[in-house]
């Protein structure tokens, strides 16, 4: 009880110094929330898993059963203050809509020019043991037999693939070294966000799977339809799933 | 050194008196000698500090819990305790190869379970990298456990003991994944082996033959410089010249690594208590210690990755042998091998 007297006098007391510093400088003070959405397309479709077919950059036909990757450190870019989230670590999954948006929730008010974050989870997170939350292993992200996240995985089937079943199966990790696949992406808004204490604003930041497969190394699943170990055909594709994503809507 | 061990001594001290302290919330026998960790004098730090996962009666003894439960594995029959047995220095005596759930077979030895906080990795080829993760394996492998994380803390949850032991160590009933593994992770890391003949030959407190003298000092030539002390390993991975399987062909490290040059080579084992962990390498392919010994004088198989060291074999006369023979003996920390901290809860 005592504690949270403290902490709501403490809280208080930064109010009020904040309020009067705010009268002196005029620079705006308080907390916003920005709404983070991703979307995950397919050129230019949605992504429907299982039910539809789509054609890669090389020509072969795949449908998608499962897409799910790790968005972590995100750090919102200004001019003077950028904004850091703590604990950020979230995992987006296609076939859970409540897993693609969240909140930045307590973003300090002022002006925002775009953002960076990793796609995968840092490599600290990957040696410190046992984690929860997003980096639960019980959300079959992990590896068990060679310790590390899988930063990004993508499973359906194509006619060409060269497994029997004819199954795609890309789970990409690998966090040090040469073979890491983490990687850091900075998009920036067509016109900067300004966050206030009243109104939200939201950014969608979507994904176009079609990059996965394009650029700057084509795929071609008659060769490359099974990846489950890091390694220099997960490197190859997270340089191509870096280039994936680009902010499509930025403001209130 | 002595700074780590009086922090490390007073962190476990302190969280025992907090336990012993509110006694309605602990649920450990007060019968039980209380659980510690402390760095033996002249040993390394560990690797492991207990730093994210205080060391408690309660957390220990729910690790133990979970250690020695079959329900960990999918049709309840194996525990880790099934494959790593205390009077076996918790390897598996005679197996050459544990059997799992339906008498699946792996392709690798059990290892000795001792000193773990220690070890900067975790299996034959170092895949794992943190003691908390490394249960996993085990658990979610479809020959040994072929068991699920979500399945286990269903099943957790229906036992109320579970339940309690949960709070009393971690301050709610909740039973989650991190909670399973920091649990188990104090038990395991806890499982100090430092009072072996050998030690307290070491500290002056007890006399070795002639023969071990010896062979103290041939292993220290020949051997030392991979089985390093204290730990009697130096953590690295090398080619010991065994012959591949044909039919398993495992490339050990390089499973991990993907690098030709790390080609059949595993982690160097840890020696302590080895006089009763046979049988011996990686596949447990050899059944006494003297044919372990012997292997490296007659038995070494070139190949591109085999260690340097171990080019034409190690030279040692039967005396040699027969003296390290003896002195591997005396890693054999008996104490260890029948503290009931360590034992199945009866």
């Amino acid at each position: 009880m005592k504690m949270k007297l403290m902490a709501l006098s403490l809280a208080l007391m930064g109010i009020i110094a904040s309020c009067t510093k705010d009268k002196e400088n005029d620079t705006p003070t308080g907390n916003g929330v920005v709404k983070l959405e991703f979307f995950n397309n397919v050129g230019s479709s949605i992504l429907n898993l299982d039910n539809q077919w789509y054609l890669n950059e090389h020509g072969d036909s795949f449908k998608v059963s499962k897409l799910n990757y790790y968005i972590s450190n995100i750090k919102l870019n200004a001019t003077y203050n950028p904004y850091t989230e703590t604990e950020s670590y979230h995992l987006v999954q296609q076939s859970d809509a409540s897993s693609r948006a969240f909140d930045l929730a307590t973003v300090p008010a002022g002006t925002y020019t775009g953002l960076t974050f990793t796609i995968g989870v840092d490599s600290l997170r990957n040696v410190s043991g046992a984690q929860t939350g997003a980096l639960d292993p019980t959300n079959g992200m992990f590896w068990s037999w060679n310790t590390g996240y899988i930063m990004f995985k993508m499973e359906g089937t194509s006619p060409q693939s060269g497994q029997l079943d004819k199954g795609l199966v890309f789970h990409f990790g690998g966090f040090s070294g040469a073979n890491s696949v983490l990687r850091t992406v900075t998009l920036n808004f067509a016109t900067p966000i300004k966050v206030t204490t009243s109104g939200e604003n939201h950014v969608h930041i979507t994904g176009d799977l079609l990059a996965l497969f394009k650029s700057p190394n084509i795929i071609n699943f008659a060769n490359t339809s099974s990846v489950q170990m890091p390694g220099a055909e997960a490197k190859g594709m997270a340089d191509n799933y870096a280039n994936m994503f680009t902010v499509t809507y930025a403001g209130l | 050194m002595k700074k780590i061990w009086l922090c490390i001594t007073l962190a476990v001290g302190v969280g025992w008196l907090s336990t012993v302290g509110c006694k309605k919330d602990t649920i450990s026998p007060d019968s039980e000698e209380p659980i510690a960790f402390s760095v033996p004098v002249g040993w390394p730090a560990p690797s492991y500090t207990f730093a994210n996962n205080k060391l408690t009666q309660d957390g220990f003894t729910l690790g133990r819990k979970l250690f020695y439960d079959g329900r960990l594995s999918r049709d309840n029959s194996v525990s880790c305790g099934s494959c790593h047995q205390q009077f076996s220095g918790f390897a598996h005596l005679d197996h050459p190869i544990s059997h799992g759930i339906n008498n699946l077979l792996g392709t690798r030895n059990t290892p000795g379970l001792s000193n773990m906080a220690w070890h900067p990795a975790f299996f034959w080829d170092g895949g794992v990298n943190n003691l908390e993760s490394q249960p996993i394996n085990p658990i979610e492998n479809h020959v040994e456990m072929d068991m699920t994380l979500p399945e286990i803390i269903t099943r957790l949850n229906t036992d109320a003991d579970y339940k309690k032991r949960f709070k009393a160590a971690f301050g709610d009933e909740t039973i989650n994944s991190q909670r399973i593994f920091k649990a188990l992770a104090q038990f395991m890391g806890a499982m100090v082996s430092a009072d072996s003949k050998y030690d307290r030959y070491v500290k002056g407190e007890a006399e070795f033959t002639d023969q071990e003298k010896t062979g103290l000092t041939v292993f220290r030539q020949k051997c030392g410089g991979c089985h390093a002390e204290p730990l009697f390993s130096d953590f690295s991975y090398r080619n010991n010249g065994l012959l591949p399987d044909p039919l398993v062909n495992d490339t050990g490290r390089a499973h991990i690594t993907r690098e030709v040059t790390d080609k059949y080579k595993f982690r160097v084992p840890p020696l302590r208590n080895v006089a009763v962990t046979k049988p011996y390498m990686h596949d447990g392919r050899i059944t006494t210690l003297e044919a372990a010994v012997e292997r490296y004088r007659s038995g070494i198989f070139a190949s591109p990755t085999l260690d340097p060291a171990l080019t034409g074999g190690i030279t040692m006369t039967d005396a040699d042998k027969q003296a390290i023979v003896s002195f591997l003996h005396t890693l054999t920390d008996t104490a260890f091998l029948h503290d009931a901290r360590f034992a199945e809860p009866k």
